[in-house]
């Protein structure tokens, strides 16, 4: 080996491993920043909303308790998308995948009241799975085998999974009580308390928690550690030398779909025998979703599409969920400003992460990414 | 900047590189290189891979900052700090993957990125008319209305050298421009970069091949491992001072290749037909065999079809007729991993697309075709540890140059990409090797590695098929010398009697049988 090593290489690299790793932090915090000024522009105090936002979130046992159930259906569905990713396909349809495990494992809970804890509650987080993994696989299919865009299929499978779930709220699932008091409020009995989720600590917080975070370590163990985990790896950053060494492409493309959407299923499973305990609807997916089928995605990314970073960042949108509506209440901002601030983190990751990447390829100069590249547009040459 | 707005003015007289120094994690690129080219010179490049030659000129491009070291434009120091910087000082650069949008067409491509003369209108007329006048005055044959999806890579590159002009590049850098080209295109390329010299460009010139570098440029500059060993003008060098000069010990040009006994047919092809991505067939009839212990040589201009007849024994495309048996069985129609479990190899000519992952470790692309075998896996887990003997075995072995398993291949040169490939597919103990263009865009001392290696492949019985455009490759290493035109075999013959012009003729259709 004749290449001499240039010495200061590695503490320059750790440096900038560290600092790829603060990229989504100091983007959050930039964006919290916009969000200072549009509540001076709305003519709140920032510090004390932030410090609202700050109690919200962390400042008692019930606000973490609160924060950390509010991430856990972030991390099902962010683990699931780091395996899409990695794959190489995008999975837009998380919302559909959360409904489609809860509407599967209610009708399980529903139908065997009698059941004792240890069968129903692994029954139901099954059939939640394999529900998820149907829907993610229907999109896997139409993705392989037809070649239909997978962003398109997963955004309508989220459509059909919607009016399924009110279809059978509002008929064959429907509390019989709202039939007879004739209010007709589209939501189920609550399930038999056999079906419940172990708590963690005397607050709201289940075991769905602990769950999640089982799964993102097995997940990355799978991942980075099977011959599976690394055919989806392979298949994601080249198809083309993955078919060549003999690897089944479209399989593996179906498979990381059938993965993705299974662990979002299971989500929407933990959500309902964990928190809600019965399903309801108001019409729209956000309604018993709460929109984590799409912030799941930001945590992922805002993760570095890694299973292990999805864990921090998904507390991290969890406490900006539960920390904002305390916030509403502290400076009475409307509602809409919530969502505004959502917005802003969001654009402010994702923004960051394609500029990092850019950087990271000028540097280089040859097209590339460790991670298939979101941002598609080609480097403009000037 | 004033000194920059000033050079505008004038054209580049000379552009000097003074101590450039470039750190990568693990390697030094470039230390304290000293280079210099002036207007009216083609000077060339030369080094083995990862000697530092594209990291230098990309530095000079303004896409790599150095970490020491000065440019000076006509003796002004001057920073360049992005490709836009470098095109408004007047450089350009041709890199070995093209950078054009295909579905546009010729003058759009020309015309991107470019304020129009009409403001907010599109001024395609004016630019196409520019267009024809640099072609015509530098023999540039271009078509300005055709869509870049349908053109050769010849003529790509004709655009691209076009798009650099038309930006006002009086120094023109083209990396590796004629690892794509065929031996007709490499002529055109060389007409016009004498006719540029000629009107005051100034040009680098980096390859390869040493008789290119002969013939066509009138300085030499040789990188050893990020380090200038010198620079001569070309009429003072040989072929021989300059393969020392590049790799620091005497180079075999020649492998020698004794005498095996031949085996049984392992591979054999009757009436094969294929299409092409176009729809239109591509292969048509093509029946040859080769026998273990066995390099047949395809010859022929690249378009006729080696491509395609590579990519079905492969498995990667479907024969539209016709068997193809490999050690007695008909494998007619079998996906890659049944054939590549049953003893064949595949060296794709698109490495970078269809034989690596450049993501991926070294260790990781050693491991693409085996990794479900044990010891390397048991059940669904990963060996890391036999994982790592393994590789660190096949990277001594074949001499692949990397600060370590773990880096990522796409930080490696060409050549040892390349030898990565070699090094998995030849470990694997193949009965029937296909490789194509082995060696397209690899250093002579690699080349020379890989040579040999092919040979001690042959005296271990595999059949290979060997594609090459390369004449002087075919000629060297092959037992017989099969010749490809459009689509079809138009003859084979025994290396000893085969001659270049004989070759020559029947790459160009004759000798029909
Ligand atoms: N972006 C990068 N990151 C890390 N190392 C790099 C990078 N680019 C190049 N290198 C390393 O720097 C050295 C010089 O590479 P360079 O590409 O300049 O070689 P080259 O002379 O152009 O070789 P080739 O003939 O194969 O194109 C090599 O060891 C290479 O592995
Ligand atoms: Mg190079």
């Amino acid at each position: 080996m004749h290449q001499r090593v240039a010495r200061d290489a590695k503490p320059r690299m750790l440096m900038e491993s560290l600092l790829g790793a603060l990229t989504p932090l100091f983007a959050t915090l930039t964006a919290l920043l916009v969000g200072a000024a549009m509540l001076l522009i709305l003519g709140a105090n920032p510090l004390e909303a932030y410090s609202a936002m700050l109690r919200g979130a962390f400042g008692s046992t019930n606000a973490v308790a609160d924060t950390l159930v509010k991430a856990t259906p972030l991390l099902f569905v962010g683990v699931g998308i780091c395996i899409a990713f990695r794959g190489g396909v995008l999975n837009i349809g998380g919302e559909g995948q959360l409904v489609a495990g809860a509407v599967a494992a209610t009708t399980v809970a529903l139908a065997l009241p009698q059941w004792p804890g240890w069968a129903i509650i692994p029954l139901c987080l099954i059939v939640g799975f394999l529900a998820g993994a149907l829907w993610g696989g229907i999109a896997g299919a139409l993705k392989a085998y037809l070649n239909v865009n997978e962003i398109l299929s997963t955004i309508m499978l989220n459509m059909i999974a919607v009016q399924g779930m009110n279809f059978l709220l509002r008929g064959p699932l429907m509390d019989p009580v709202q039939i007879e008091s004739g209010s007709f409020i589209p939501q189920t009995a609550r399930f038999s308390t056999t079906t419940d989720l172990p708590r963690l600590v005397p607050t709201r917080l289940h075991a769905g928690a602990a769950l999640a975070v089982i799964l993102a370590i097995l997940i990355y163990i799978f991942l980075w550690r099977t011959t599976i985990g690394y055919r989806i790896r392979a298949v994601g950053l080249n198809p083309d030398a993955s078919r060549a060494a003999g690897i089944n492409v479209k399989r593996y493309m179906m498979l990381s779909l059938v993965l993705s959407g299974a662990l979002a299923g299971l989500g929407g499973a933990v959500q309902v025998l964990g928190l809600h305990h019965r399903m309801f609807t108001d019409g729209s997916a956000t309604g018993f979703t709460g929109g984590a089928g799409f912030n799941g995605i930001v945590a992922a990314l805002f993760g570095k599409l890694h299973p292990l970073g999805t864990i921090p960042a998904s507390v991290l949108f969890g406490a900006l969920l539960v920390g904002a509506n305390q916030m509403q209440r502290a400076v009475q901002v409307p509602s809409s400003f919530i969502t505004a601030l959502n917005g802003l983190v969001v654009v402010f990751v994702v923004g960051s992460d394609i500029l990092s990447r850019r950087r990271a390829r000028r540097r280089e100069s040859l097209p590339s990414a460790e991670v298939p590249a979101l941002d598609v547009q080609p480097e403009a040459e000037v | 900047m004033t000194d920059q707005i000033s050079l505008q003015q004038r054209r580049i007289e000379r552009v000097e590189m003074r101590g450039i120094v470039k750190r990568f994690p693990g390697v030094l690129a470039n230390d304290h290189i000293d280079f210099e080219v002036r207007a009216g010179e083609i000077h060339a490049l030369l080094g083995e891979n990862g000697a530092g030659k594209t990291t230098l000129m990309n530095i000079l491009y303004g896409l790599y900052r150095p970490d020491q070291g000065q440019i000076a434009i006509n003796g002004q120091v001057v920073a360049i700090h992005s490709p836009a910087n470098a095109i408004r000082l007047g450089i350009g650069m041709i890199h070995q993957h093209f950078m054009l949008v295909p579905t546009l067409s010729v003058v759009e491509n020309v015309a991107l990125g470019l304020p129009s003369s009409r403001g907010f209108l599109l001024d395609l007329d004016v630019v196409t008319e520019r267009i024809r006048h640099l072609s015509q005055t530098y023999g540039l044959k271009v078509d300005p209305a055709a869509m870049v999806w349908q053109l050769a890579v010849g003529e790509q590159q004709r655009v691209e050298i076009l798009k650099a002009l038309y930006r006002g590049a009086d120094l023109l850098i083209l990396d590796e421009p004629t690892a794509v080209l065929t031996p007709q295109e490499v002529e055109e390329l060389f007409t016009t970069l004498r006719r540029m010299a000629r009107e005051g460009h100034a040009l680098i010139f980096i390859s390869h091949k040493l008789h290119e570098v002969l013939s066509i440029s009138d300085r030499v500059t040789v990188l050893r491992d990020g380090r200038v060993v010198k620079t001569l003008p070309t009429a003072e060098a040989t072929r021989e001072d300059l393969a020392r000069l590049m790799v620091g010990r005497e180079v075999l040009l020649r492998v020698e290749r004794p005498p095996v006994k031949l085996g049984d047919p392992v591979l054999r092809l009757e009436d094969l037909w294929a299409d092409s991505d176009k729809g239109v067939p591509a292969l048509r009839g093509v029946s040859l065999q080769v026998r273990s212990g066995e390099i047949l040589g395809i010859a022929g201009v690249s378009g006729n079809g080696q491509r395609e007849l590579a990519e079905v024994i492969a498995g990667l495309r479907p024969p539209t007729q016709g068997r193809i048996i490999i050690a007695g069985v008909d494998t007619t129609g079998w996906s890659p991993e049944r054939l590549l479990k049953h003893g064949l190899a595949y060296i794709p000519e698109e490495r970078m697309r269809d034989g690596v992952i450049r993501d991926f470790s070294v260790e990781e692309n050693l491991i693409l075709k085996n990794h479900t075998d044990r010891p390397y896996a048991s059940g669904i887990f990963m060996n890391f540890g036999k994982i790592a003997e393994y590789a660190d075995n096949l990277i001594a072995n074949f001499d692949i140059r990397t600060p370590s398993r773990d880096t990522p291949l796409k930080n490696l040169s060409g050549g040892n990409i390349q030898k990565m490939v070699l090094a998995r597919e030849l470990s694997r103990e193949p009965r029937v090797l296909i490789a194509a263009q082995p060696t397209r865009g690899v250093d002579i001392s690699a080349t020379e590695y890989i040579h040999r290696q092919l040979v001690a492949q042959r005296a271990k019985g595999t059949a290979t098929l060997l594609i090459s455009e390369d004449l002087d490759e075919i000629l060297n290493l092959s037992d017989r010398i099969a010749v490809m035109y459009e689509g079809q075999i138009v003859g084979i013959v025994d290396q000893h009697e085969a001659t270049v012009e004989q070759l020559g003729l029947m790459m160009a259709g004759a000798h029909r049988t």
